[in-house]
């Protein structure tokens, strides 16, 4: 996927430019988080949980070699067959020969962020196969030609006209007087659609929330059930999964699953999860003839033993994309890649690199809210502080910001110095002021003044009047 | 708090820049709250700014030079106080994690830690303070500023002891606990974002029928006294501390013109 991440600030002013997607924005904004407040409340062990939970991903992370070797030994023993694919273009060209052995004119898909990352539809087309997006939300967005917008509601950021609107264009075989009197009748309409699809793919894709090593099993959780018609109808099931979706045991995929959803949707289990282990077996009634995983890195192993491993805990509920007043006002697409909010602040340099992503982690106020509601308790705000200095470092953040702060920083360590610009600067802005109280506009501060007044200071600095008051209690 | 036999505590304000420069009467307000709370106060002379402009544009160097100097101003005293929920976190959450290769200087760094407190935790959590001797007459509204509550558990003891403030009425808005878009130099670097932010931020406290905004933190109360003054907004805003000292008379309001 081409990232627009460097054009963050022009896709972040025409998103808060754009009354639809303010509209959805201002929908969901209050909902998930009450939702995840209603889940959390319910049971007294979450915080708990989140220790176990960042643990468990902290184990694994420490001996994720063997965790993976493991892993694969136990998909081989389950007669499943695993691709190892060090980048992006390895996994699609893994990808492609699994279906191209298929035989696929057709290959049905579960929601699955990686297979974003890797672009897998525009690969599959390029190469005459069509792929066909079969969550209710990846599917609309294929329709509009869109990128997702969240990772776990990909269409949040459309409105339910919208909906309409690209159903009325594309299904054109159905009544056009049709009525869509709620948003049952959209999912009606999608099912009906979608149910020939499923039964027609030759390859079905999805992702993996979890990888269980003890097992060789991959798990994917769905509300909507398509994930288990895409890998058990078709002959072949591709697992598309990075390495860090590993855990050791099934025991752990339970507990991580207990947060997962509580974090992602307020439930207190998604309604479908499934475990997939190999293909099917002599006497099993359904299930795939072959079971691929194809096993991605792309980026990621290099975050190992670097102050960004944390960020490898993640297990995409979306939580904090959910609970980011920065998210909640510009949306997913104005970070320009395919992981949004805080979690993508963090991931996006890792994965593209921070010379095209820089924007993202600076994009922050540090208000913190995602670190304390993420279920792995991944210290975001420090990770993208990290991302500031590798900057600073590379001399990547802008020359005015670092003229300003070594200036700033030079005054800043010679008390007497401080105390006397500080008095003129004080003093200046007052008189400037004249009295009023606040300043619609200041020379050099426009940042500031575009949508704020600027309160005047009292005028004398707090050590000024102090040194002041000594002296007349003195004297 | 047995204020015969306890030995008075020598405390250290740690002024801030923002008050420093911009709002001396908080700095003020809080040597009046301090030494009503039977402390001895005094102000380092060699202080300036907590280092968080650097540490958070990623320029650590700067962020460690900055904090060698705090070191050096604030040793020696039984607690150092900070009308800032932000600067005090910095000092006590991110100061010391600076020396993380320098452990003569991390354990000096942890030791101002674990003595630096924001003032009004200081005052209920410490002291054990639970009402003040002040009177405002109004209807105040309470932010909760980032920093403060997040990295340092500041929630109930701002409400606490305003609380007790002669004819002061208490309302809440629907998210007390939103960022209001500041975050340092994000105001300046993001300015439509956070001028979006702030705004909803202003809907809120608007919608909450306060007269009067309060917070602990100057770069916050700033970012909301501007954008309520350019929508034309007549709610006063303050530092908490103000009105806890009974000083609200003294200064006008944030933005507000001198009568």
């Amino acid at each position: 996927m081409l990232a627009t991440s460097p054009a963050f600030k022009e896709n972040a002013a025409h998103a808060l430019a754009d009354p639809s997607l303010q509209k959805a924005l201002h929908r969901t904004r209050p909902q998930n988080p009450a939702k995840r407040a209603a889940a959390v409340a319910a049971l007294p062990e979450f915080e708990q949980l989140r220790d176990i939970g960042r643990d468990i991903k902290n184990h694994t992370l420490a001996n994720l070699d063997f965790y993976l070797e493991t892993w694969e030994t136990n998909v081989l023993k389950s007669g499943g067959h695993v691709h190892w694919a060090s980048t992006a273009d390895d996994a699609r060209t893994a990808v492609l020969e699994i279906c191209r052995k298929a035989g696929a004119r057709t290959v049905t898909k579960g929601k699955s962020m990686i297979s974003e990352e890797l672009a897998i539809n525009d690969h599959l087309e390029k190469h005459g196969i069509e792929p066909i997006e079969t969550d209710l939300g990846e599917y609309i967005l294929q329709i509009r030609k869109e990128p997702p917008s969240h990772i776990i509601g990909p269409a949040f950021h459309l409105n339910r006209e919208d909906w309409e609107e690209s159903f009325r264009k594309v299904h054109t075989h159905l009544p056009a007087d049709r009525v869509f009197a709620e948003r049952k009748d959209i999912m009606t309409e999608a099912r009906e659609l979608l149910r020939s699809k499923f039964l027609a793919a030759d390859v079905g894709i999805t992702g993996a929330n979890f990888l269980i090593a003890e097992t060789g099993s991959s798990v994917i959780v769905t509300n909507e059930g398509n994930g288990d018609l895409t890998q058990t109808l078709p002959r072949v099931h591709i697992v598309l999964a990075s390495i860090e979706k590993v855990v050791p045991t099934l025991e752990d995929a339970t507990s991580l699953l207990r947060l997962l959803a509580r974090s992602a949707t307020g439930q207190d289990f998604s309604v479908y999860t499934t475990f997939s282990t190999g293909g099917r077996r002599a006497g099993d009634l359904d299930g795939p003839e072959e079971y691929h995983v194809v096993v991605v890195d792309n980026g990621r192993s290099a975050m190992v033993g670097t102050e960004f491993q944390d960020m490898l805990r993640c297990i995409r509920c979306a939580a904090c994309m959910n609970h980011c007043p920065v998210y909640q006002t510009v949306g997913g697409h104005a970070y320009g890649w395919v992981y949004p909010g805080p979690m993508g602040s963090v991931l996006t340099p890792s994965l593209i690199g921070v010379d095209k992503a820089g924007h993202l982690p600076n994009a922050s106020t540090f208000c913190g809210k995602c670190e304390s509601v993420c279920p792995v308790k991944i210290p975001l705000p420090k990770m993208m502080r990290h991302w500031r200095e590798r900057e600073f470092e590379r001399h990547l953040s802008p020359q005015s910001v670092r003229t300003n702060l070594s200036l700033w920083a030079f005054v800043a360590q010679r008390p007497a110095l401080y105390r006397l610009a500080t008095r003129i600067g004080a003093k200046a802005l007052s008189l400037l002021g004249r009295g009023r109280g606040r300043l619609a506009s200041v020379p050099f501060a426009g940042g500031w003044t575009g949508g704020r007044d600027l309160p005047v200071p009292e005028g004398e600095t707090f050590f000024a009047r102090y040194a002041r008051l000594e002296r007349s209690k003195r004297s | 708090m047995d204020h015969i036999t306890a030995p008075r505590p020598r405390v250290a304000l740690f002024v801030t820049c923002l008050v420093d420069f911009h709002r001396p009467s908080v700095g003020f307000a809080a040597i009046k709250l301090l030494e009503a709370a039977g402390c001895d106060v005094e102000v380092p002379r060699a202080q300036t700014c907590c280092g968080q402009p650097a540490y958070n544009s990623g320029d650590r160097a700067t962020a460690a030079a900055m904090a060698r100097g705090l070191l050096e101003a604030f040793g020696g005293y039984d607690y150092v106080v900070v009308p800032s929920g932000s600067c005090a976190g910095m000092i006590r959450e991110h100061m010391p994690h600076l020396f993380d290769d320098d452990p003569n200087t991390k354990a000096r760094a942890e030791a101002l830690a674990s003595r630096t407190y924001e003032l009004v935790s200081f005052l209920t959590d410490v002291r054990g303070q639970i009402a003040v001797q002040a009177a405002y007459v109004g209807t105040a509204v309470y932010h909760d500023s980032c920093a403060g509550l997040r990295e340092l558990g500041i929630k109930t003891q701002p409400r606490d002891l305003l609380a007790s403030v002669a004819g002061l009425k208490m309302v809440e808005m629907k998210e007390p606990e939103m960022c209001c878009g500041f975050g340092g130099t994000f105001c300046v670097k993001y300015p439509d974002i956070s001028v979006r932010m702030v705004s909803d931020k202003t809907a809120d406290i608007v919608a909450s029928g306060a007269d009067i905004l309060l917070a602990g933190d100057m770069g916050c109360l700033l970012n909301m006294a501007g954008r309520l003054s350019r929508e034309g907004s007549a709610i006063k805003v303050r530092h908490v501390a103000e009105i806890l000292a009974g000083m609200a008379g003294a200064t006008p309001a944030i933005g507000e013109p001198t009568p």
